[in-house]
């Protein structure tokens, strides 16, 4: 299991990623609360950012509506939880195969009917819209007043039912991004994974190809829509509070995939980077400008704008693969002469 | 007899493509589909590969009925294709792109075999192994094009215009490559608008018009044709 993660990577890629874990563990110990709200915020964009590369960077099938899944897994584990005291890693499950549904639905539709590229994009929109409608009206979870979760005392940390202070949600989603880290890698260098690069790269040599390309493109739909949904569970338990306006609402879905777009689409590291880069300067621009006594509504928006365009222009691979061959981590320094 | 092909008619919309197209292939022959660009022969090939579906007809490899089966079905039972414009994956390596040949049932077992096989055959695919295929030049991208369908194990091969957009010199190799392939036992069905390199080649040719054959025999017959030469070689 192990040979099989480490297979192929070079050495001081694996030194970097320890020293990277180690310092990720370490974190809590200096960082005060601030800090660890921002790294939380880092770390919950890295898992989102992972969980959407499945879709656009693994299988080339571009989601402009993650925050649907997000939402749909937010909102049927607060519920559970609000309604029935169900804690979230019970309703976990639950909430995962609600999001992995609707992904399933979408992608019946889209693939099923030959919709494809940038009509599948707005499908993935119309979605997340459609939600966040319905939503609005759904009175069960609190419609347009938003759903609200008891807040516990912060003293004590309770693990089962995601309720402490943001150490313990640090950990949480310090834990998520690992393990999506993971999957993400086994899952590249398995069938599935083959599959989605054949149908990313060219769909139509694919199929010739004799790969089920309506098949492996709904794998990737239904995965990513259900590892999102476990970030929308997190959502919810950490901010206490979901509002359909704003867990569906597309700025949410175009937040989540800034950062793999900057960070390097289809790329393991690219994710991470990105939500480092993007969220980290995001708020170091914010501090820096209430330090300064200026406050100016949508810099965040025009900020992200910037990074957008300075990436495409420059690096339209993102910062990952140009920064891997200046490490010399990338695949063929790493590849080598055995395989 | 490896394929049988009976009345098949296919249609975009109402556009017909295909208007009762028969014909058989025996186990191990080459066989030649001439005809002007338009006259359906690259149709013909995606109904039989399961691209597209026919409105009527039949078609069976070894005594099966794969009408209308999709390519996973047909490619696993070793049906093969090498496409036209030579739909290599462009941002992968060489090595990769031949892996994702072989993600078939029939052919994941026999990968590495596949590959000896493909390296013997293309020497440069294995000099090139690390290369990422769309930096390599055409004719290279071709050989990867048809190592790739190799690692699938097929036991037909069809071929769209391969010689498309190719240097002559290329060409020849790539004749070469299409007839030692045969003489290995594989099947070929190959279509060109290279009339008479491939009639040359085809130990059966068929030409196509509007989606029907309209003339066919033994490549040296119609060769001398009066017919042929004058609609496709010009002479």
């Amino acid at each position: 299991m192990i040979g099989r993660l480490v297979e192929g990577t070079p050495r001081r890629g694996l030194v970097l990623l320890a020293v990277l874990l180690m310092a990720f563990l370490a974190a809590p110990l200096v960082a005060n609360d601030y800090m660890l709200t921002v790294l939380i915020l880092i770390l919950y964009f890295s898992y989102t950012g992972q969980a959407w590369n499945i879709m656009m960077g693994f299988a080339g099938q571009l989601s402009l509506g993650h925050a649907l899944y997000v939402g749909l897994g937010g909102y049927a584990a607060a519920a559970l939880y609000f309604h029935f005291g169900i804690g979230p890693w019970l309703s976990l499950p639950l909430a995962v195969a609600v999001a992995a549904a609707a992904g399933a639905i979408l992608g019946f539709l889209a693939f099923r009917f030959g919709v494809a590229g940038v009509y599948f994009a707005i499908l993935t929109i119309a979605f997340a819209e459609f939600a966040r409608v319905g939503f609005d009206h759904f009175t069960w979870v609190g419609g347009s007043a938003g759903l609200f979760l008891p807040v516990a005392n912060y003293t004590r940390n309770d693990l089962w039912t995601l309720r402490g202070n943001p150490t313990m949600f640090y950990y949480v989603i310090l834990a998520m991004t690992v393990a999506a880290f993971v999957l993400c890698h086994l899952l590249l260098r398995s069938r599935a994974g083959y599959c989605w690069q054949a149908i990313r790269e060219d769909e139509e040599a694919a199929r010739a190809l004799g790969i089920n390309t309506f098949r492996y493109k709904m794998y990737a739909v239904v995965l990513s829509a259900g590892m999102t949904a476990f970030a929308g569970v997190f959502f919810a338990f950490y901010y206490n509070n979901l509002f359909p306006e704003q867990v569906f609402s597309i700025s949410r879905s175009i937040e989540l995939i800034l950062g793999p777009i900057i960070g390097g689409v289809g790329t393991l590291v690219g994710p991470i980077i990105g939500a480092f880069l993007i969220t980290g300067l995001a708020e170091s621009l914010r501090e820096v400008m209430h330090a300064l006594g200026v406050d100016v509504p949508g810099l965040k928006q025009v900020f992200y704008g910037l990074c957008l365009l300075a990436v495409v222009m420059f690096l339209p691979d993102g910062i990952w693969p140009p920064l891997s061959r200046a490490l010399g981590l990338d695949r063929d320094s790493s590849r080598g002469q055995g395989t | 007899m490896i394929l049988e092909i009976e009345n098949l008619e296919l249609y975009y919309g109402d556009a017909q493509a295909l208007d009762r197209v028969s014909f058989a292939v025996e186990e191990g022959e080459l066989i030649a589909i001439v005809g002007a660009n338009g006259a359906g022969k690259s149709s013909l090939i995606h109904t039989i590969a399961g691209i597209v579906t026919p409105r009527s007809g039949r078609i069976r490899f070894r005594g099966t009925d794969i009408t209308g089966q999709p390519t996973h079905i047909t490619c696993n039972l070793g049906i093969g294709q090498v496409a036209e414009g030579r739909q290599i994956f462009p941002s992968l390596t060489v090595m990769e792109n031949l892996e994702m040949g072989a993600l078939l049932p029939r052919a994941r077992g026999k990968m590495r075999e596949s590959i000896a096989q493909v390296f013997e055959l293309f020497p440069r695919l294995a000099e090139r192994k690390s290369q990422i295929a769309g930096t390599m030049s055409g004719g290279e991208q071709q050989m990867l094009a048809i190592g790739r369908c190799l690692m699938g194990r097929p036991e037909l091969i069809m071929f769209d215009e391969p010689s498309l957009g190719l240097a002559p010199a290329l060409v020849q190799e790539l004749f070469k490559t299409i007839r030692a392939l045969n003489r290995r036992g594989l099947t070929i069905i190959l279509v060109e608008q290279n009339v008479a390199v491939s009639l040359k080649l085809a130990s059966h040719a068929y030409v196509l018009e509007n989606g029907r054959i309209v003339m066919s025999g033994s490549g040296p017959e119609l060769l001398n044709d009066d017919r042929i030469r004058n609609a496709y070689l010009g002479i």
